[in-house]
């Protein structure tokens, strides 16, 4: 209980981490001090967030403490920690302020436990993975997850609107930071992009969706007069639904650019330059579930506008199709990953757009697992190889990297959705949702499960399976990833593959009180509020277990057909791809999407920025050079009138002066035998007039 | 028989007319500063000539005087020549004119 009026100092642990590293790290701490300091933050944060998590049940019994605000009916605690921006008296007379305040409900516990834990594993797991990098980088490397964390935290706790878009930033730019860790290094020999490039593009592609987001915000307070999320969405409900609709768009963008939606998501497989660990933390498991836990946040807001939710859902399911075919030809590991992040985040976001709010959070979790767990496997394979990251030059690693293989074969499965691993139960429920809104995106989730299954199975054969093509150089240096690398890797499995026990659906549990806990434990937000419940629940049991059947085979043959192209005949993939050449060509060049915004998108803005250089160059600078010129011409003026006619008068009282002197002058010859001259000469004139005039 | 009084006032005239010369043209300094002794002793002559007329002591007294002041100038007079000489390397006072204006 005491636990929830530490809810402040969840974020701030981190932050004290990425304080103490970046200050100090690298120059005093030794390079264990730099791993423990920032594991040790997040492990405190995530001891002081599981304590708050255990008390949220409780918190209607809390005695009456100073900042802490608790609707029992939501389950639903709020700290306020202080005003932050004061605006005044509205025009109806309310006091309208911008606090800096933490909420912590079912949803936030769900993604405050998720980012903690997995952070904290992928933490241990880094002192592992950057073992081998110099003092600086390595401290630098986890001041940045530090702070990472901390924004996170923020966003995840945020109370209001500006308050989780500081967070939002936050990470954003710790997502720039680590993706262009390596910023020295090349990360794309063809298209000639750095680590430095990626960091650029994923910042950018985010700013765009990020002034969705503020716009959103705007609207919001604009159309209720309030930032503050509950107080928002306690009043969607007499907004029009054009503004509403509005609203929930705008927010959508900001959301497509966090969580790698169409068309934003660029930048989600170019930011695989960062190191594995980071990829792992926020390229799968933390931020980008961001947008979706946003969207999950508004839900009462998107409820009320319905084009908006439809919105939603096609682009999630597009997304989660687009990647999904895109995935299935890469030849990078964590290229591979990448898409399949996409794809999954796509499903999350079909889930929010027909309604399964809690069946997308839930997808998050699980995800949040299993994805964690492949990078991390997929960064011990690289690990283990010395930096090689093509799986066509992987293969037969099972018996050299045990631990590795084993977690990444729990993961794979997990992911493919083969009961009973997480994945599948999650999955279950957004195709169920789906199903339920429309049987047209229950076929695209299905097709996109069967991808989804066909392509990871193929990147387990390649990487683990078959003949071993790598280099005699990597074979000397292989070895299976150090114990810090190895745990975190095993509690992952275990929580992949028992993760989704706590949503079972229920068609399926033996009893009530197994049924779809998770799903109950999140209602509170969902229905609180007076939102209309999310999908209207349809009971057909035998519907349910019947589509159930049917997405297991078609992930089962999903991975039966990897199995036949990759291991039994393995000459197939090359044959296939020979065949349908224009297809395999275009999947391997990604849609060619990058080209597309390349010549739609930046060739426009290259030429509007070379349109205004010269407009810059020829107009304003010629405007403000004719200013110097005009000043210029002026000036001569006033030099002639200053040398000729000022200077003038001066010098002609000099001249004249010297003029009158001139003939003074040349009485002082300086020859003191001419004065003596003039003397005697003188005394003779005095003497001569002297005497003649007394007349002698 | 005595010398009139007025061929010592004309020889004395000629010789203050001498040093006046020499003072106004020489170029030497030490030249100058004998023609000023000339020109004192033409006047020592007259104190002394009317002294002995007017039976009086203080004309050769005087006289007396002047040659020790004349000394003492010109031993002043030496020590400037000899500085100028130090300085400029030249006593030629048509050299020395820094005084034009």
């Amino acid at each position: 209980m005491a636990f929830l009026g530490w809810l402040f100092t969840i974020p701030l642990f981190p932050a004290a981490g990425f304080a103490i590293n970046g200050l100090l790290g690298g120059r005093v701490l030794p390079r264990k001090a730099v791993g423990y300091v920032a594991c040790g933050a997040v492990l405190l944060s995530f001891l002081v967030s599981l304590g708050a998590v255990l008390g949220l049940g409780g918190a209607a019994q809390l005695p009456a403490t100073p900042g802490l605000t608790v609707d029992a009916e939501a389950h639903r605690v709020t700290q306020v920690l202080g005003s932050w921006m004061p605006m005044g008296r509205s025009a109806s007379g309310e006091e309208m302020s911008v606090d800096w305040a933490f909420a912590l409900d079912p949803l936030s516990a769900v993604m405050l436990l998720v980012v903690t834990g997995v952070g904290f594993l992928i933490h241990v797991y880094s002192t592992g993975y950057m073992a081998h990098e110099p003092p600086p980088a390595h401290a630098r490397f986890f001041a940045y997850l530090n702070l990472f964390m901390a924004m996170m935290l923020t966003l995840v706790l945020g109370a209001s609107l500006p308050v989780v878009f500081v967070g939002w930033e936050g990470v954003g730019l710790c997502s720039y930071l680590l993706i262009g860790f390596y910023y020295d290094r090349m990360f794309d020999e063809k298209t000639r992009m750095s680590c430095a490039d990626a960091g650029r593009k994923a910042f950018i592609t985010n700013r765009i969706g990020d002034v969705g987001f503020v716009l959103g915000m705007l609207t919001l307070f604009w159309a209720t007069g309030t930032l503050d999320i509950q107080g928002v969405l306690a009043k969607v409900g007499g907004l029009p639904t054009g503004v509403c609709t509005a609203a929930a768009l705008l927010l959508f963008v900001g959301a497509c650019g966090k969580s790698a939606q169409i068309p934003l998501y660029v930048w989600l497989p170019d930011a695989m330059a960062g190191p594995t660990p980071v990829s792992a933390l926020i390229h799968a498991a933390t931020m980008v579930t961001a947008g979706v836990y946003v969207t999950c946040r508004m839900a009462p807001l998107y409820l009320h506008a319905p084009g908006a939710m439809l919105t939603v859902a096609i682009v999630g399911a597009l997304t989660a199709l687009f990647a999904a075919s895109i995935a299935l030809v890469q030849t990078d590991i964590k290229k591979v990953l990448a898409y399949s992040t996409v794809s999954q985040l796509g499903y999350m976001m079909l889930a929010a757009g027909v309604g399964a709010f809690s069946a997308g959070a839930f997808h998050l979790m699980t995800h949040a697992f299993f994805k964690a767990l492949l990078f991390l496997g997929a960064g011990s394979v690289i690990h283990a190889l010395s930096g090689e990251q093509d799986i066509r030059k992987m293969g037969g690693l099972d018996k050299h990297v045990p631990w590795t293989h084993h977690t990444f074969v729990i993961a794979t499965l997990a992911i493919a959705g083969i009961f009973p691993l997480s994945g599948f139960f999650s999955k279950d429920e957004i195709l169920w949702a789906a199903f339920n809104r429309s049987p047209i995106l229950w076929l695209i989730g299905a097709v996109t499960a069967g991808m989804t299954a066909f392509y990871m199975w193929r990147l387990y054969i390649l990487v683990f399976r078959g003949e071993e093509r790598f280099s005699e150089e990597a074979r000397h240096h292989l070895h299976e990833s150090p114990r810090t690398m190895t745990v975190p890797l095993a509690v992952l499995a275990v929580l992949a593959a028992i993760g989704g026990f706590v949503g079972i659906p229920g068609a399926i549990a033996w009893t009530d009180g197994m049924a779809d806990r998770f799903g109950r434990y999140l209602a509170p937000v969902f229905e609180a509020g007076g939102a209309a419940h999310g999908h209207e629940a349809v009971h057909a049991p035998g519907l349910e277990i019947g589509l159930m059947a049917v997405s297991l085979l078609i992930a089962v043959s999903g991975l039966l057909l990897g199995w036949i192209f990759y291991e039994r005949r393995p000459e197939m993939p090359a044959l296939l791809a020979e065949r349908l050449n224009g297809l395999y060509r275009l999947l391997a060049g990604k849609y060619y999407v990058d080209e597309l915004y390349g010549k739609i998108v930046l060739a426009p803005y290259d030429a509007l920025c070379r349109g205004a250089f010269l407009f810059d160059k020829w107009v304003l600078d010629g405007i403000v050079n004719a200013a110097g010129y005009v000043t210029l011409a002026t000036s001569y003026i006033s030099v002639g009138f200053d040398t000729y006619v000022v200077d003038g008068l001066v010098n002609m009282a000099g001249y004249t002066v010297r003029g009158f002197s001139w003939m003074f002058r040349k009485l002082q010859t300086g020859f003191v035998q001419s004065y003596a001259t003039a003397m005697i000469f003188g005394i003779f004139v005095l003497v001569s007039v002297y005497l003649l005039s007394t007349g002698h | 028989m005595p010398v009139p009084p007025s061929h010592i006032l004309v020889f004395s005239l000629l010789l203050f007319a001498v040093g006046v010369l020499g003072v106004l043209t020489r170029r030497n300094a030490i030249v100058i500063l004998m023609s000023i002794e000339l020109m004192m002793n033409s006047a020592n002559i007259n104190f002394i000539m009317f002294g002995q007329r007017l039976h009086a002591m203080s004309g050769q007294v005087f006289s007396i005087f002047t040659i020790a002041v004349a000394a003492g100038e010109v031993a002043v007079g030496l020590a400037i020549v000899l500085a100028l000489f130090r300085n400029r390397d030249t006593i030629h006072v048509d050299e020395v004119h820094i005084m034009k204006g």
